[in-house]
């Protein structure tokens, strides 16, 4: 502070303010900035997601075992052809469902968004289901069709969500926002109900089999075809981080900061439309991992959004895969769906977190 | 006092010296079906370095022009000039360089702390993929400073009060580093004491930095003296414009809002302004 301490005084300040602030900017010059944490967020994250790639590679069926994996063709089948990819897969599905949940926290300014509160997720599960029953298998140019319809389904919920819930104004309310989220969920189960009735055994029981939600894969080119959906939507959510930390704060502000909203919000529509129908279109729906994961972010380093988005990426990676790992071998024989170790997780942090909100608006 | 009448005058003859000038601003919610335009003709003149009042009745039109001149709506028709050059001609992170916006308040619903609030008005500074860099965090924290707020910098601006969040907002601002301040209501959740504090920041902010500043308030007993100028609005029009010595008087006031039992008396150099019941 440059400014003399008898300007201070003259202004209106105390001697007792001055000698606290005095002490407070000494431990405010502490305060690190944003670029160290994120520094050694990404350094820390890093090192969790080799731990938890290494862990969710060696347990399984059979644990692994190196000298079998030279020697033994099947082994390495098995590893190559099923292990690997599915690590890999429950790697990419987890940090795309953190970033947009992070994303949709931000841009909604709400802490109990993410893809399966809004609702989103319900509406890729029914698009996927419809495409399921009518055309599967079906391509376009060597997208599957049931990316596609899922895309819609999410892409439809999300911009009807944030409709219903927004009043005229910039005001998103965030109670009409979650029962939005609620109602699109309910009648987006009862569609693929209804779907499973009207179509063949077959189809009914592949569509059973999807929604339940697995990440069961055999090869890499399931991995290849959601990538091409899945990277630009990363991009498009990290472009977009600097103008979700402004709006986190106050939307009015960040439009007067030079904030674009509008686009920013279509941006983060399409992107989290693209994202969540992809994963939902291979893995059905898995809750809760884009709640989780970043408020663990949000705790350890901070809240600024330009580090949540990247951390909760890594961190959503890490964490399905351990999710994962955990659904593969808890019970000692078959495998659970990976949705229900999520959501038994998840579903006492988001209560908590409810809790917590009501605690603050109360105030 | 200018009157409605000769408006057009009035800008003519301070366009060599407004900094920031509006001309006949219309603008409606889009939102609203068969909306009635909220902004209605608009026209104003605000020079350099001064402290300037917007006073009216609630929904006559003062939040939504000062977030028209803030760049946040755009008017419908009419045209807002900045030092001369049209607003809608400034790239939008250009103009949060010149203006900046302070809201009535932060309602953030996440523990931001005040320094990363505050760092947030240096953001049209800094580019798309890059953190705030250390001069920026210089500059962030001499702004809490100049508000005597440099304390709460490590504290999440939910745990805030009232007072002390007006602050933060006001520093966020002042790290902008503009020329121009657009405050919307500063004062409606503050005490007197800290009412008074935040009219002495803006009152030194000018004399030290030449600072223009549009402040919205229902605060009518504040305007004389601490303001240069007030500018009055009705239904979406600037109706009066003048010294608050000026404007506050009983026949200005109840055509103002419309109300004759309103009363303003000057005594010990000061306008006292109060309503008969």
């Amino acid at each position: 502070m440059k400014r003399r301490r008898e300007d201070y005084i003259q202004t209106g300040g105390t001697e007792d303010a001055l000698a606290a602030s005095a002490e407070t900017i000494a431990t405010a010059a502490d305060v690190s900035t944003s670029r160290k944490r994120f520094r050694v967020a990404l350094a820390l994250l890093f090192l969790f997601l080799i731990l938890s790639a290494a862990i969710s590679l060696s347990v399984g069926y059979q644990t692994l075992n190196f000298s079998a994996l030279k020697t033994d063709a099947t082994a390495r089948l098995v590893f190559f052809q099923l292990r690997l990819p599915r690590v890999i897969l429950a790697a990419i599905v987890g940090a795309s469902l953190a970033m947009v949940g992070a994303a949709l926290q931000a841009l909604f300014r709400n802490p109990l968004a993410e893809p399966l509160t809004l609702g989103v997720s319900g509406g890729g599960a029914l698009g996927a289901g419809l495409a399921i029953a009518f055309g599967l298998g079906a391509r376009v140019a060597g997208v599957p069709l049931v990316f596609l319809a899922a895309f819609a389904g999410a892409g439809v919920s999300v911009v009807l969500v944030y409709r219903l819930a927004r009043t005229g104004g910039a005001v998103v309310l965030p109670g009409a926002l979650l029962l939005a989220g609620v109602v699109i969920n309910v009648v987006a189960a009862s569609g693929v109900v209804l779907i499973q009735y009207l179509t063949d055994y077959t189809r009914a029981l592949q569509i059973l089999r999807w929604t339940i939600g697995s990440l069961d894969v055999v090869g890499f080119d399931l991995v290849w075809r959601m990538l091409i959906f899945l990277v630009p939507g990363w991009i498009v959510l990290l472009f977009v981080a600097r103008d979700l930390h402004l709006l986190a704060i106050d939307e009015e502000t960040a439009a007067a900061l030079g904030v674009n909203v509008r686009r920013s919000e279509r941006l983060v529509y399409i992107a989290s439309s693209l994202i969540v129908g992809t994963t939902v279109a291979v893995g059905g729906t898995i809750g809760f991992v884009g709640l989780i994961v970043p408020h663990a972010v949000r705790l350890l380093f901070g809240e600024d959004v330009r580090v949540v988005l990247p951390c909760s990426f890594l961190l959503g990676a890490a964490f399905l895969m351990l999710a994962d790992a955990v659904a593969r071998t808890a019970t000692g024989m078959g495998e659970l769906p990976v949705g229900v170790i999520t959501a038994l997780a998840g579903g006492p942090l988001f209560l908590w977190l409810l809790r917590r909100q009501q605690r603050y608006s109360a105030m | 006092m200018t009157r409605n009448a000769d408006k057009s005058e009035q800008i003519v003859e301070t366009q060599a010296r407004a900094l920031l000038e509006a001309c006949s601003l219309h603008f409606a919610y889009p939102a609203a079906k068969n909306a009635t335009e909220v902004v209605r003709g608009a026209t104003l003149a605000i020079e350099r370095g001064t402290l300037a009042a917007l006073i009216g009745a609630n929904g006559s039109g003062k939040s939504s022009l000062v977030r028209l001149l803030a760049g946040i709506l755009t008017p419908r028709s009419g045209e807002i000039f900045f030092d001369g050059e049209p607003l809608s001609a400034i790239e939008p992170r250009k103009r949060a360089m010149r203006i900046a916006y302070v809201p009535q308040t932060i309602n953030s619903v996440f523990p931001f702390t005040a320094l990363e609030v505050v760092l947030t008005g240096r953001s049209p500074y800094a580019g798309r993929f890059r953190f705030e860099t250390n001069r920026d965090q210089e500059i962030a924290r001499e702004a809490l400073a100049a508000v005597d707020a440099l304390h709460l910098a490590p504290r999440s601006v939910m745990e805030l009060s009232g007072g002390e969040r007006q602050m933060v907002a006001l520093a966020r601002a002042l790290a902008q580093q503009p020329q121009c301040l657009l405050l919307d209501e500063p004062s409606s959740a503050l005490d007197l004491k800290h009412r008074a504090a935040l009219i002495r920041h803006l009152r030194r902010l000018r004399d030290e930095q030449g600072m223009t500043a549009l402040v919205v308030t229902h605060d009518l007993g504040l305007l004389d003296p601490a303001f240069d100028v007030v500018l009055a609005m009705r239904c979406g029009e600037i109706v009066a414009r003048g010294a608050p010595a000026e404007v506050l008087r009983d026949e200005t006031l109840a055509e103002i809002y419309g109300d004759a039992q309103i009363r303003a008396r000057r005594v010990f150099d000061r306008t006292f302004v109060w309503s008969e019941l």
